[in-house]
């Protein structure tokens, strides 16, 4: 058999980097195939939220400034799921350390960024599929409705998206510190699933004793939630702080932010981490 | 084939290499023994680009670990402690995906996964999912997983490691196949046994520095010249030749009196065992069975390991 040589040029060797991240991509599409029990997990996690938040608390919940709770509940549904896409990324990732996987990727002449990227896309890409599920149901259970045009309505959902992106990265780099799947969860479920109700998702702010208040507007789930409301014209709340004044950009910002820090964290602790 | 001269590597304040040479010619196995926490798992993480050398320099294929790793890396296969495969794919689906990321054509990658099951008796359990496979058939399909691109060099760290006696066995032939037609392995392994069968050269590595080398023969030579065996008819007998071997040579015999047998090492073997017949022989001690027997790895192993131990204390 020939001895492939890695491309000299620049232009080549992205290639390779693109190539090798669709194979990952294509790995973990593989293996939602082989545990689909996995993927209805993904589905029918948000499906419950809409439908517990929406009916068993939103009938107990009115809105200080008037509008339909369960239409101002959606972007909050959103943007939890959002979140919580850093749970699955850090899970998966620990389990590839642990099994040793991550060495023969290592040793195999792939491109260094191409086994987290291709596995962020995917993670992505599932994510996207449970957002659209989450919206069907939203429209056909609760009522809700997105007001803005077509474009807001989808620069609403790319924002929502942009900022589950960012989450994936948070949960990459968690998971290629812990040891297993469990300590993976632990890593991130344990702090990100309070800090979602830290935020506007489910209930208005002006509730909040003062001392918490601060906390949960300069919350980046808060502005990301805000976004969503102001560009799907879904009813919110007064806001009070600059990066809920200014929703759109907060959450461009926190999300830049936390890819700007993790992508490369993340890329440098794989290039030298060990499976033990 | 691998060349390594004086590498070193520390983890915090722990020196794990202290300047470790190596050379394996083409189409040979290199033996890589040790206890456990020597250096053997450090070594092989150096020289497939899994870890940065702190000091020294190697080259494998031709190709230095540093600086030509990329390349070097379509060069090797790397079949580690563990498994590394994905659980929950088919085993097929396992070996096109490694044929993948080895940038093979998707046709070319088909095939090759198809040869390697064949030859590594998995073609019945292709399009099983690798987590109903048992011990033995994951490592096979791990092993295969490293043969992709047919490597020209082959790093096995513990490849037998938790195997049942018949997969190691069939591993072992395997193995002997791939060198026959030239490749050049390095396999790290705490059985003696198994270096003594596979390796042409034995490196025995402790505490970080190379304790010996050389061929499983040599390396049974270095640690004195061997083991005069006595095997006698009667106990009484036994007892006698104690005596007499007391008599004629420095060193304290071992006795096991349920095999009627001594043994005694000795510097010079062909010479003992002349003088020690001479005097069995005058004394009129019946003998069942005399030999000279070179030490076993075994033996050599404790030895070389236990004297660095007493150098470290």
């Amino acid at each position: 058999m020939t001895v492939l040589e890695p491309p000299a040029t620049r232009a080549g060797r992205l290639g390779w980097a693109v190539i090798d991240s669709l194979t990952i991509a294509g790995r973990t599409y593989s293996r939602l195939r082989a545990q689909p029990g996995e993927l209805a997990g993904f589905l029918v996690f948000p499906i419950i939220m809409t439908v517990l938040f929406g009916y068993v608390f939103g009938s107990a919940i009115t809105l200080p400034g008037g509008g339909d709770y369960r239409s101002y509940l959606m972007p909050g549904i959103f943007m939890q799921v959002a979140a919580l896409t850093a749970v699955s990324a850090a899970t998966s990732v620990s389990e590839d350390m642990a099994l040793g996987l991550v060495d023969r990727f290592r040793a195999q002449p792939i491109a260094r960024s191409a086994v987290l990227a291709g596995r962020s896309v995917a993670d992505l890409s599932i994510h996207l599929l449970s957002v659209a599920m989450m919206a069907l149901c939203g429209v056909l259970i609760a009522g809700w409705r997105p007001h803005g045009s077509v474009s807001e309505t989808l620069a609403g959902f790319g924002l929502l998206a942009l900022f589950a992106y960012a989450m994936i990265w948070i949960g990459t780099y968690i998971g290629l510190f812990v040891k297993n799947g469990a300590q993976a969860d632990a890593a991130t479920f344990g702090w990100l699933f309070p800090l979602t109700f830290l935020a506007n998702a489910f209930v208005p702010l002006e509730g909040l004793p003062s001392w918490l208040r601060p906390i949960a507007d300069w919350n980046p789930m808060s502005a990301v939630v805000s976004a969503a409301r102001l560009l799907f014209g879904n009813p919110g709340s007064a806001a009070a702080s600059w990066p809920l004044r200014h929703p759109v950009t907060a959450t461009i910002c926190w999300s830049v932010l936390i890819l700007s820090v993790f992508v490369p964290l993340a890329v440098r602790r794989y290039r030298t981490a060990t499976s033990r | 084939m691998i060349h390594a001269e004086g590498l070193r590597k520390r983890y915090g304040e722990v020196d794990a290499l202290k300047g470790v040479d190596l050379d394996v010619p083409q189409g040979t196995v290199c033996g890589l023994l040790g206890p456990n926490g020597a250096g053997k798992t450090t070594m092989v993480r150096i020289l497939t680009t899994l870890l940065r050398p702190d000091g020294g320099t190697a080259r494998v294929a031709g190709c230095d670990v540093v600086a030509d790793a990329d390349r070097l890396r379509h060069r090797i296969g790397l079949a580690g402690q563990h498994a590394a495969v994905d659980e929950l794919l088919t085993g097929r689906r396992n070996l096109v995906l490694f044929g993948r990321l080895y940038h093979l054509p998707r046709r070319t990658a088909r095939r090759r996964a198809d040869e390697l099951l064949e030859r590594f008796g998995l073609a019945e359990a292709a399009n099983r999912p690798v987590k109903t496979y048992s011990g033995g058939m994951r490592r096979r399909l791990d092993l295969a997983a490293s043969l992709i691109v047919a490597p020209p060099v082959l790093f096995l760290d513990e490849p037998t490691t938790g195997l049942d006696p018949r997969s190691r066995l069939a591993l072992w032939d395997l193995l002997r196949e791939l060198v026959s037609d030239g490749t050049t392995v390095l396999l790290t392994t705490q059985y003696l046994d198994e270096a003594d069968r596979l390796a042409d050269q034995i490196v025995v590595v402790d505490s970080g520095t190379v304790a010996a080398s050389g061929s499983p023969y040599e390396l049974k030579g270095k640690v004195g010249g061997g083991r005069v065996s006595i095997a006698f008819r009667e106990v009484c007998d036994l007892s006698a030749g104690v005596e007499v071997v007391r008599g004629v040579l420095p060193g304290e015999p071992e006795i096991d009196r349920a095999e009627r047998r001594l043994t005694v090492a000795v510097e010079d073997g062909a010479a003992s065992l002349i003088r020690v017949a001479a005097a069995l022989d005058a004394a009129r001690i019946d003998v069942d069975d005399l030999g000279l027997r070179r030490p076993t790895l075994d033996e050599v192993f404790l030895q070389l390991t236990e004297v660095t131990e007493v150098n470290a204390a």
